[in-house]
């Protein structure tokens, strides 16, 4: 657990970074400091690793004041991961996440082993172990930044802007990708964004903070989108706030209805409703068909891939998008395991949204 | 190339002579440039200082250079370690500034990263900085390669032999396969001490020979 006791930074020239932060980061949960730029997010992220010292307050680790400890233990005892990655361009893939274990005075065959391991849980191949970062992309390089830092097994994990400078589908990717290990590995992370959508994907508990380094708002991310404490909060979570809250509402209890389906090669008749659904042998759903366009047996070029897929046991918001991206204006809805069960209309989508609570105002919000 | 074929040996000495007067200053004014340029580049106060400062001994001539220290040395006129002194100053004069732009060409997220993770002081100036370093460093010193091998051969003036001694002698008997050996004689050398350093930073710097890979 980090906590931060009325910590403020204020830089000779006169200008405040962070202004009375008191925050706590529980352990085992992801925390998020979101904010425009120079709202003081990174500079509290770099006093906990002590690059910057605060002017007053204290932060704790684990109740252990980290002033009291000394900063290469303590930086050795976190991950850090930044913006770009940071890795050593003169350094294999290898040596760059042994980095911390060689610190640690580790043997050079454990140094390896952990190494190998590392790579595979960050979903890297093997082969790159020998490469140079020049040789790697973005992605492969931040994959990398991610197991230099979980080298050493820290309990805690310093993340800066990690994703912010790859493209948006290998960010989503990497995200997907970070939630899974934080899943298998439930470290301890502080993780510094300006992405709000970033921010309520990955946070357990997202800290806002306003320019000037003051703290605006914590909550989790539903409760987030449904009660900002005030404009600049609402403002800055955006236009779209109550559209992707439902992404946080489970859609249990939807009524799934049958749908017309069909397989590669065969030729169904155009019935009454000009759509139907194509599934391949494992009943995975491919696209939609518009059976008035067919020539022949139905191949992979006349599928309509425009429809989003929701899962049973997905969001509202993936259920609602599903429908409302559908060209039969049926959402389709898979279970678990990516088998077809059945389609859903927005209508019904709504209908539940409307008969759903929204996050309840607690008393003592947090402002 | 008659005259050659008739010099061979006092070539090859002269030019071992020159190898030597040369070469050494360039090795001790490295070491000497790296603390030196360390420093510049840690302080935006100490890099005017020392940057210019070292800069101006380059502009000392070399024959006055090569009369003067004797008397400041305490050294006999003729002991070739005043030349070995002089040509020292002149590769730190050359050094300093490259040890220090090479040492602010290391990306910043880089040495944010190895202080993040606890490396810090001598240590990350070893591991990190110094071999990101190498390429620049490596440029500065081909050219103070060069400057060295050009410069020592004004030794002869003071009666250090070098490889400068076919160009005076060359010219006051005017023997003209004496004087055309000693020019080429410089530039296989300069060519000599390129190719060495070259190949060295090479050897150094494996990670920049190798290819970018598609995103």
């Amino acid at each position: 657990m980090i906590r931060f006791h009325g910590v403020t930074k204020t830089y000779a020239g006169g200008t405040t970074a962070v202004d009375d932060l008191t925050l706590t980061a529980p352990t085992g949960q992801i925390t998020v400091l979101v904010g425009p730029s120079g709202c003081g997010k990174t500079t509290s992220l770099r006093m906990v690793n002590r690059l910057i010292e605060p002017t007053s307050g204290t932060i704790t680790l684990d109740d252990r004041d980290t002033a009291s400890l000394k900063a290469s233990e303590l930086r050795r005892g976190m991950g850090y991961v930044i913006q770009h990655a940071g890795l050593f361009p003169h350094r294999t893939v290898l040596d760059n996440i042994g980095t911390v274990p060689r610190l640690l005075g580790w043997k050079r065959a454990a140094i390896r082993e952990r190494g190998m391991e590392l790579l595979e849980l960050v979903g890297l191949g093997p082969e790159l172990a020998g490469r140079y970062p020049a040789q790697l992309s973005g992605g492969q390089q931040q994959r990398v930044g991610v197991a230099r830092a979980l080298a050493a097994d820290p309990p805690v994990m310093l993340m800066d802007e990690p994703f912010s400078a790859v493209d948006p589908i290998v960010r989503e990717q990497l995200q997907d990708e970070f939630l899974r290990l934080q899943g298998e590995l439930g470290k301890t992370i502080l993780f510094v964004t300006h992405d709000i959508d970033e921010a309520i994907k990955l946070g357990d508990q997202v800290a806002v903070f306003r320019v000037g380094g003051r703290l605006a708002q914590v909550s989790d991310p539903a409760y987030l989108l449904a009660h900002p404490a005030d404009d600049f909060v609402a403002d800055f979570v955006g236009k779209d706030r109550g559209y992707r809250s439902l992404q946080f509402q489970a859609a249990p209890r939807l009524t799934l209805h049958p749908e017309r389906t069909a397989l590669l090669g065969e030729r169904p008749d155009s019935g009454r409703d000009p759509w139907v659904l194509v599934l391949d042998d494992a009943d995975a759903p491919l696209g939609w068909v518009d059976t008035t366009l067919l020539a022949g047996p139905i191949t992979r070029e006349d599928l309509h891939r425009g429809g989003t897929v929701a899962t049973v046991s997905g969001s509202l918001r993936a259920a609602l998008d599903a429908a409302l991206s559908s060209p039969s204006r049926r959402g389709v809805i898979v279970d678990d395991s990516g088998a077809f069960t059945g389609t859903v209309r927005a209508h019904e989508v709504l209908t539940i949204i409307e008969h759903t609570e929204r996050p309840p105002l607690e008393e003592e919000a947090v402002t | 190339m008659t005259w050659l074929s008739s010099h061979w040996s006092d070539v090859f000495s002269l030019a071992r002579d020159h190898v030597y007067l040369a070469g050494l200053p360039l090795v001790i004014g490295l070491l000497l440039a790296l603390p030196l340029g360390w420093a510049a580049n840690r302080s935006r106060t100490a890099y005017p200082v020392i940057i210019t400062t070292t800069g101006l001994l380059y502009t000392i001539p070399s024959l006055a250079m090569f009369v003067l220290l004797p008397g400041i040395l305490g050294l006999q006129i003729l002991d070739p370690r005043n030349v070995v002194v002089a040509m020292t100053i002149y590769t730190v004069a050359l050094l300093a500034r490259t040890v220090a732009d090479g040492l602010s060409s290391v990306p910043a997220e880089v040495l944010q990263a190895a202080t993040g993770m606890g490396l810090r002081g001598t240590r990350r100036f070893v591991t990190v900085e110094l071999p990101l370093a190498v390429p620049v460093i490596s440029a500065g010193l081909r050219v103070a390669a060069m400057s060295n091998v050009s410069i020592v051969s004004v030794a002869s003036l003071i009666g250090v032999s070098q490889l400068g001694d076919l160009l005076t002698d060359g010219f006051n008997r005017v023997i003209q396969g004496e004087l055309v050996t000693g020019i080429v004689a410089c530039m296989v050398l300069a060519l000599v001490f390129d190719t060495v350093i070259v190949v060295g930073t090479r050897l150094l710097t494996p990670w920049r020979s190798t290819q970018v890979a598609p995103a």
